[in-house]
């Protein structure tokens, strides 16, 4: 049974192959996407001692379904001045690198769609291909505020694009690698092993400036509520409002697997080295306590709720504020500490650099 | 110079902030204090002030005796009564209107009534689907007043000690 599974798999043309593959990454991260909303929404609605959704469905689990059926089925509408060609490829050019990006995340050992050399390179790319996609949206609706907004998101993202980028040249110098999946391996060992200790400055800096890269709050000048309505977006209706949020969110998660990948080891179990080799035999919890996508979710979920967490916790940062802790606070830092880093893997600092 | 160093550290450790994360934190597991509406309400005082209503002497005879003290007290000039004399000598009114778009709620004509003629019931979920039908006549007054006797009894009983 196996084995004809195996070879009916085997022998499927490559682009269906790929193509399968594909649907099986982006579906689960739709559906994650959705039920962020919906977490978000009650995770914020307990910080403030509501109860958040719970009118849709047993206790509200179908509020982003019908969140979705609602957006789907209303008016596209299209300003009269606006650029009718750049506003309306301008969602797709915002949730095309968000759902790019999955393409070099690997959820478990070999578990990748694209396990290619300059996976971190890609990575860096295509999030900063994110910005089109909301300069444009600014740009072609013909609207003050959202002109605003999306010269603001513009900035800040591109400012905070180096801070991040500097945290990720300390996680390539540590393993050596650009290859996501080499960078999660050269964590292995235990808990003591995974960057986060070593590269932890950069672990802040780096979790800090997705923050900003997603235009999250604190750093959501972008959209700015209580100041340019909702910023880019402020033209958008129906279904190309919704794929701005897609990709929002799809980001936000990336940013989330991407940390957990980078500085704490993935799909990497913490319980690694440090129970007995006995203890990963037991039958179902073995399989639990040791390594595996689980962990990756776990480690991924739990970024995500701190998202959710500042969103709850802090005030808007003031744009100028903003500009100053990207340049003046984070920059530094992190070249502080890659110098630091440097030394270290020159050095052979164990157990990380040895 | 050991403050600053301390500051140094409180700042780049992240410090105040994650004492608002702290906050914000135990608030996701404190007792929520929601009331979900349709399905529970807050308890409402015997005092409430909702839709007016006429009551009536356990006899069936109506109370007003057409004083006319309401109609002066009423800040919103919401009340109109015409009233003459009935065939066994008693006054009555022959017209008690209450305007609801001019009424303010505000409880006098209740206060000012002798005989606990004019009252506001706890009824709070009312509406009016034509123009002209937020004027309560005299027949709807007394028909509101029939339908909740009891419950506006009740809670007159309840704040008898404090009149």
């Amino acid at each position: 049974m196996q084995q004809a599974m195996i070879q009916f798999w085997e022998g499927l043309p490559l682009i269906v192959q790929i193509n399968l593959k594909i649907m099986a990454i982006l579906t689960p991260l739709m559906l994650a996407v959705a039920y962020t909303t919906f977490a978000e929404r009650k995770i914020i609605g307990y910080m403030q001692v509501r109860v958040g959704p719970n009118r849709v469905g047993p206790r509200g689990w179908l509020q982003p379904i019908a969140d979705a059926l609602k957006l789907l089925t209303k008016e596209v509408v299209i300003p009269t001045n606006a650029n009718r060609y750049l506003f309306l490829i301008a969602p797709v050019l915002a949730i095309a690198p968000a759902l790019a990006a999955w393409a070099v995340v690997p959820f478990d050992d070999g578990m990748v769609l694209a396990d290619i050399n300059a996976g971190l390179l890609f990575l860096l790319a295509l999030t900063s291909m994110g910005v089109y996609g909301i300069i444009i949206a600014g740009w072609a609706s013909n609207s003050r505020y959202a002109l605003l907004g999306s010269m603001r998101s513009a900035a800040q993202i591109i400012s905070y694009e180096i801070a991040m980028g500097f945290a990720l040249v300390g996680v390539i110098m540590a393993a050596g690698s650009l290859n996501v999946g080499e960078i999660v391996m050269a964590q292995q060992g235990s808990v003591y092993h995974w960057f986060l200790l070593p590269l932890f400055p950069l672990f802040l800096v780096y979790f800090i400036s997705g923050v900003a890269e997603t235009n999250r709050a604190p750093f959501d000048v972008a959209e700015g509520e209580s100041e340019i309505v909702a910023g880019f977006h402020v033209e958008y209706s129906g279904m190309a409002f919704a794929v701005f949020f897609l990709a929002e969110y799809a980001n936000m998660i990336l940013i989330s697997a991407l940390t957990a990948l980078l500085f704490l080891g993935g799909w990497l179990s913490p319980f690694e080295g440090i129970l007995p080799e006995s203890a990963f035999a037991i039958p179902v919890l073995g399989w639990l306590l040791d390594s595996g996508i689980h962990w990756f979710l776990i480690k991924t979920a739990f970024f995500l709720f701190l998202f959710l967490w500042f969103r709850a916790t802090f005030p808007r940062y003031r744009y100028d504020h903003i500009m100053r802790l990207g340049w003046k606070v984070l920059i530094p830092v992190t070249i502080v500490w890659l110098f630091v880093a440097g030394v270290a893997v020159a050095i052979g600092v164990g157990p990380w650099f040895a | 110079m050991g403050t600053a160093i301390r500051q140094f550290f409180k700042t780049f450790l992240l410090w105040e902030l994650l004492l608002g994360m702290k906050l914000t934190g135990r608030h996701l597991f404190e007792r929520k204090i929601t009331v979900q509406y349709p399905d529970e309400t807050t308890p409402i005082s015997p005092r409430f002030r909702g839709l007016h209503a006429l009551r009536r002497y356990p006899n069936g005879e109506e109370r007003c005796i057409a004083c006319k003290l309401c109609e002066a007290v009423c800040p919103a000039l919401a009340i109109t009564i015409e009233s003459e004399q009935r065939d066994d000598g008693t006054r009555r009114t022959t017209r008690y209107d209450i305007d609801l778009f001019k009424c303010i709620y505000c409880g006098f004509c209740e206060e000012a009534c002798p005989v606990d003629s004019i009252v506001e019931t706890h009824i709070q979920h009312y509406h009016f689907e034509n123009r002209g039908e937020q004027i309560m006549t005299k027949d709807k007054l007394l028909a509101i007043g029939d339908k909740y006797e009891k419950e506006i009894a009740a809670a007159r009983a309840v704040d008898a000690p404090y009149r």
